[in-house]
């Protein structure tokens, strides 16, 4: 990574992830931006580290529960009578 | 927040011991916490301990909900405490590197690949997904927990520090720590399917 007249590519990581979350103020992510368009490796790092927190997102969202763990935990809260209703 | 099909509930009736409502919590809840002790543990039967311990603690600690956080917050709190209790109760001692915080530097990026253009379906197959749970069970579990709550579960800064009883600022750094981490195990296994397609492409 180089050294930029601004912000180092350190600076970068520093305020990654408050850019990442769209907390960061306009004037710092404009900064940001300005070394992007002059160090291609930090611009793959802030693209692949949002495309990483979207495909988190996106894919590893979707889990199954084991045959009859709904049952057995609503047993052991003696909630049987309360089984049925499946959504 | 991601989840916005969660229900409102009413603390007044879960604390008076109503079933109906207690239910209903139960009924809306228990697929994000299995998922939550599931993505921790990586295994489906720890995994559903903790979700069963996690209502049984609920349901006797209720009556001291006193509401300085949300109620999901709470209920994660609770989830994630049994959760790590469970995996330092399998491996007792804390490696060095469980202290996130003591190294101010960080994590450099070391891969620069540029992934992010693969076409959508090589991130859709099943190894791909293995993949991605693969990289999470690697994060120190200190690392992991705080990934999971924020941007898995959707929690914000505040909740995610709530839940886990640390300071926002240890809250993003350990964010920012573990999204580096995810992405250099990633850029491994998509980098190398880049590498493939381009190989494909120069022989066509």
């Amino acid at each position: 990574m180089s050294k930029h007249d601004q912000l180092t590519c350190h600076d970068i990581l520093g305020s990654l992830g408050d850019y990442l979350d769209g907390n960061l103020r306009a004037d710092l992510c404009e900064e940001i931006e300005n070394h992007m368009r002059g160090c291609e490796n930090c611009r793959v790092v802030v693209d692949t580290t949002s495309k990483t927190i979207y495909l988190y997102h996106h894919t590893a969202r979707e889990v199954e529960l084991p045959n009859g763990a709904r049952e057995r935990l609503f047993s052991a809260l003696k909630l049987d009578d309360f089984i049925l209703p499946k959504r | 927040m991601i989840e916005t099909n969660i229900p409102e509930f009413s603390i007044e009736l879960l604390q008076a011991g109503d079933r109906v409502e207690f239910a209903r919590m139960v009924e809306a809840y228990y697929g994000p916490i299995y998922r939550l002790a599931l993505k921790m543990l990586g295994d489906s039967s720890d995994a559903e301990d903790v979700l069963q311990n996690t209502f049984l603690k609920a349901l006797q600690y209720l009556p001291t909900f006193e509401g300085r956080s949300s109620f999901s917050t709470w209920l994660y709190r609770i989830a994630a405490n049994e959760a790590l209790m469970l995996l330092r109760k399998r491996r007792p001692t804390v490696p060095v590197d469980e202290n996130p915080d003591d190294d101010e530097d960080g994590f450099m990026p070391a891969q620069f690949s540029d992934w992010c253009c693969l076409p959508e379906q090589d991130f859709l197959t099943a190894e791909s997904k293995r993949q991605l749970d693969q990289a999470i069970q690697k994060l120190p579990e200190t690392l992991r927990v705080v990934f999971l709550l924020r941007d898995i579960e959707g929690l914000s800064i505040r909740d995610t520090s709530e839940a886990l009883g640390l300071s926002e600022t240890a809250v993003k750094t350990r964010l920012l720590r573990a999204r580096l981490q995810l992405r250099e195990s990633l850029s491994t296994y998509y980098g190398e399917r880049l590498t493939y397609r381009m190989n494909m492409e120069t022989q066509e």
